[in-house]
């Protein structure tokens, strides 16, 4: 499935499909917060509101903001902000909580500002206990809740395996359908900012892998804010990476634009000798390569997954029947790596069109290194072209 | 403090009977008399107090001695700052404000000793004997630790928060079992008691009682979140629900730290089980130079800490009790303007690691695909070398 059409999106903006709590809850879902109180999203009326102030200098609704521009030009950290923004006053059960989210707006502050017009119930700085956070996201999701956890860094995810994995993974299969954990986890992964170790981590194999997540990376603006959106209103728990090298990069953003639905790969740009696939912060590095391919009258084209799970082989695998040759480029370490599961998906589906084996640009076996071998590390336009090279050799 | 010579070798503790659960000898609940919140022996304005639980008896060399490490360690560290602000350093996390809490505590420990530290603990690693530059690599880029623990018996650094204490406590669990009377310190601050990993430590150590101080330097804040994002119960107080004692000092005052300190690892070694210090103390600074504390503190928070600076009131006592002049103030900023110098010259002539040392040390045995990647890789740039095209075959890439 290609997404130049939307056809599985759920309209942002409408209430969300009815999760087990929605059901008998008036007001959920469309009331803008500090309007009106809606009853509590636990469906017996016990639970506080999550809307309900306790601050008054944090109250929500006290802050009067003139409606922005639909089309406007943004870093991806603000575009994400705005998209939490939307699916905050959209649906009041949305919850924030990590560390740091709320005063700080995040290290990266891409939750600037929504604790002064959520409130602290809406926006919680958790105790620093990444096992916490998730095992009690899990437990307000079940409450009717809807949070949408930050995790600071990627390397900092591994203390909550357990949870993720064990529990929020499984507990809807566990309860046959019973139990929907609409939650999603928010966390700024892969490198190239120069940071210290644990702030560079490739996680999504580890998650991929595991079934009952759904793992999204966005790599452009527009994706990062409807694929948010949607991931959201999923009922699904979701792992969405955000490509942190990517947050100050600056585009335009419409806001009233056609929402762009939460899965499937995309073709950024076509071309016929050989199909580039990628994800996250390696979609802009391959059409980078594939400009400068160009120069020297090779046509690459580009897949954007998109989603690594699910995983949409059958847009991979269209291209790859167009060109005959496929290079995976991911930044995690190519052994059992994502690179070895599209190799081997694609192997199966169009071995009669294929000019070549399928290779792989990734990282190397070993651990992320220190900044300054990160750039020996990392996959380059070098790396990328090289790669092509030797798959036209054959 | 007297402890219980009858415990003899570390052992499984007999099971405890109501009401023991806080061993009676060590004194962690505060007395009368001295600072109602904790202990304390020199006062923010420099004078010195008694406390019946605990007493520092130093020689004259000593107690300059800890002024010098304080002074030397402010400077290094600040050195950090500097560096990183200039682009020499990815970031630099900054320990001012905690020097007495690190050079107390670190001053305290013998040579067989071992600490487990965070990422902040710059002053324990001067008092262990660590080269300060040895620390710099990290930040800069060049490696993700690089020093033999074995050396100073000073651990790596540890950035995921709380992980060391589980390090510490399985450490002493190996102490105790060779019948050794050295003790271990885990090092670890106020955000990172909110960790699982903490609990469980606390509970290993009590459990195997274990020969291991838990030196919390509570400095109110983890990055942006203060002290009552991670906790409504004072910190030492967590000890006693685990079945050991707790006890609370002036993180400010580095007498207090001292005699603190050596009296839990007295405790530890003699068989005593785990202790807990919570240092309460304050940072100064950003949390890393990648931080801006003016988002969620108030400059005259920061003020009203900067009153209670643990070195000028250090200074302040050692020069109105005659143990040192202005003389020897001035030597001490002299040499350390000459750390800082070697610092800020041996950090910028650090030189970038062999591209192939991330190939390195991966596994102990060495194993097979990472040898095979990394000839890929010196065949591949090989290529670049003599600027000849990558042959098809060459490159080793995703195999
Ligand atoms: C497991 C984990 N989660 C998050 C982080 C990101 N992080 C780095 S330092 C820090 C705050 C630590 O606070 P505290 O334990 O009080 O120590 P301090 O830095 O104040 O000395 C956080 C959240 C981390 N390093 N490890």
């Amino acid at each position: 499935m290609t997404v130049t059409t939307s056809s599985n999106a759920a309209e942002p903006g409408l209430a969300s499909p009815a999760g087990p709590a929605a059901e008998g809850l008036p007001g959920a879902g469309a009331t803008a917060p500090g309007t009106t109180a809606p009853t509590a999203p636990g469906g017996d009326g016990t639970a506080a509101h999550p809307g309900t102030a306790t601050g008054a200098s944090d109250a929500p609704g006290t802050v009067a903001e003139a409606p922005a521009p639909a089309v406007r030009t943004l870093t991806l950290a603000k575009t994400i902000n705005e998209s939490l923004r939307r699916a905050m006053r959209e649906d009041s059960r949305v919850v924030l909580m990590g560390e740091d989210v709320g005063q700080l707006g995040g290290v990266f502050r891409v939750t600037d500002g929504l604790l002064k017009e959520f409130g602290p119930e809406r926006v919680m700085d958790t105790p620093l206990a990444e096992s916490g956070i998730v095992g009690t996201a899990i437990g307000l999701a079940l409450r009717g809740y809807r949070p949408v956890v930050e995790i600071q860094f990627d390397g900092f995810t591994y203390p909550a395996f357990d949870q993720i994995v064990s529990q929020l993974a499984k507990m809807p299969s566990r309860s046959h359908g019973h139990v929907k954990l609409p939650v999603v986890l928010r966390i700024p992964f892969a490198g190239g900012i120069g940071s210290v170790e644990h702030h560079s981590e490739s996680l999504e194999a580890y998650f991929a892998h595991t079934p009952g997540l759904k793992v999204l990376t966005p790599a452009n603006h527009a994706d990062a804010y409807w694929m948010l959106q949607q991931a959201i209103r999923s009922d699904d728990p979701v792992i969405f990476l955000e490509p942190k090298r990517r947050y100050w990069d600056k585009a335009e953003l419409d806001t009233t634009a056609e929402p762009v639905p939460m899965t499937g790969a995309r073709v950024v740009t076509t071309g016929t000798d050989c199909t580039l696939v990628a994800y996250g912060p390696m979609v802009k590095l391959c059409l980078e390569s594939a400009a400068a391919a160009a120069e020297e009258g090779r046509s690459l084209e580009v897949v954007d997954l998109r989603s690594v799970s699910p995983l949409d082989v059958e847009t991979v695998a269209a291209s790859v029947r167009r060109t005959g040759r496929l290079v995976v480029v991911h930044e995690a370490n190519t052994f059992v790596g994502l690179g070895a599961e599209i190799a081997a998906a694609v192997t199966e589906r169009c071995f009669y069109s294929l000019e070549a084996p399928v290779l792989r640009v990734g990282g190397y076996h070993t651990p992320y290194p220190p900044a300054r071998l990160e750039g020996q590390y990392l996959p380059n336009l070098d790396r990328v072209l090289d790669a092509v090279d030797r798959a036209l050799a054959f | 403090m007297t402890v219980d010579s009858a415990a003899g070798a570390p052992t499984a503790p007999a099971p405890h009977s109501e009401g023991d659960l806080v061993p009676e000898d060590f004194p962690s609940v505060q007395p009368p008399g001295g600072h109602p919140d904790y202990v304390q022996l020199l006062t923010p304005e420099g004078r010195r107090v008694e406390h019946p639980g605990y007493s520092v008896d130093l020689s004259h060399d000593e107690y300059r001695s800890l002024y010098r490490d304080m002074v030397l360690t402010r400077r290094f560290d600040a050195e950090g700052t500097a560096l990183a602000r200039q682009g020499e350093l990815a970031l630099w996390a900054s320990l001012a404000g905690q020097e007495a809490a690190q050079i107390g505590s670190g001053r305290a420990l013998r040579a067989d000793d071992h600490v487990f530290p965070t990422y902040r603990e710059h002053g324990v690693a001067w008092c262990r004997g660590m080269d300060p530059l040895s620390l710099f690599g990290l930040f800069r880029g060049v490696t993700h630790g690089g020093w033999d623990p074995k050396e100073r018996n000073f651990h790596l650094y540890t950035l995921v928060i709380g992980a060391q204490t589980l390090h510490a406590t399985g450490y002493a669990m190996g102490v105790a079992k060779d019948g050794a009377d050295s003790a271990v310190v885990a090092y670890f601050g106020d955000g990172a008691t909110s960790q699982g990993d903490v609990a469980e430590a606390f509970n290993f150590a009590s459990v195997y009682n274990a020969p291991v101080v838990f030196f919390c330097q509570n400095n109110h804040y983890a990055i942006s979140e203060s002290i009552e994002h991670q906790t409504r119960v004072p910190l030492f107080q967590r000890a006693s629900g685990y079945g050991f004692p707790g006890v609370r000092v002036d993180g400010n005052d580095v007498l207090a730290c001292l005699a603190v300190t050596k009296a839990a690892l007295e405790h530890a070694r003699s068989g005593g089980g785990p202790v807990l210090v919570e240092a309460v103390t304050y940072r100064m600074g950003p949390h890393t130079t990648t931080d801006d504390p003016t988002r969620y503190r108030t400059s005259a928070e920061e003020d009203e800490w900067r009153r209670k600076d643990p070195i000028d009131r250090y200074r302040t006592w050692l020069l109105d009790a005659g143990l040192a002049d202005q003389a020897f103030c001035d030597e001490v900023d002299a040499e350390a303007e000459e750390l800082a110098r070697r610092v800020r010259v041996g950090v910028r002539q650090m030189p970038d690691p062999e591209p192939t040392a991330m190939f390195d040390h991966v596994h102990a045995e060495g194993h097979a695909l990472v040898e095979e990647q990394r000839a890929g890789f010196v065949e591949y740039h090989a290529g670049f070398a003599d600027a000849t095209p990558a042959t098809a075959a060459g490159s080793g890439e995703g195999r």
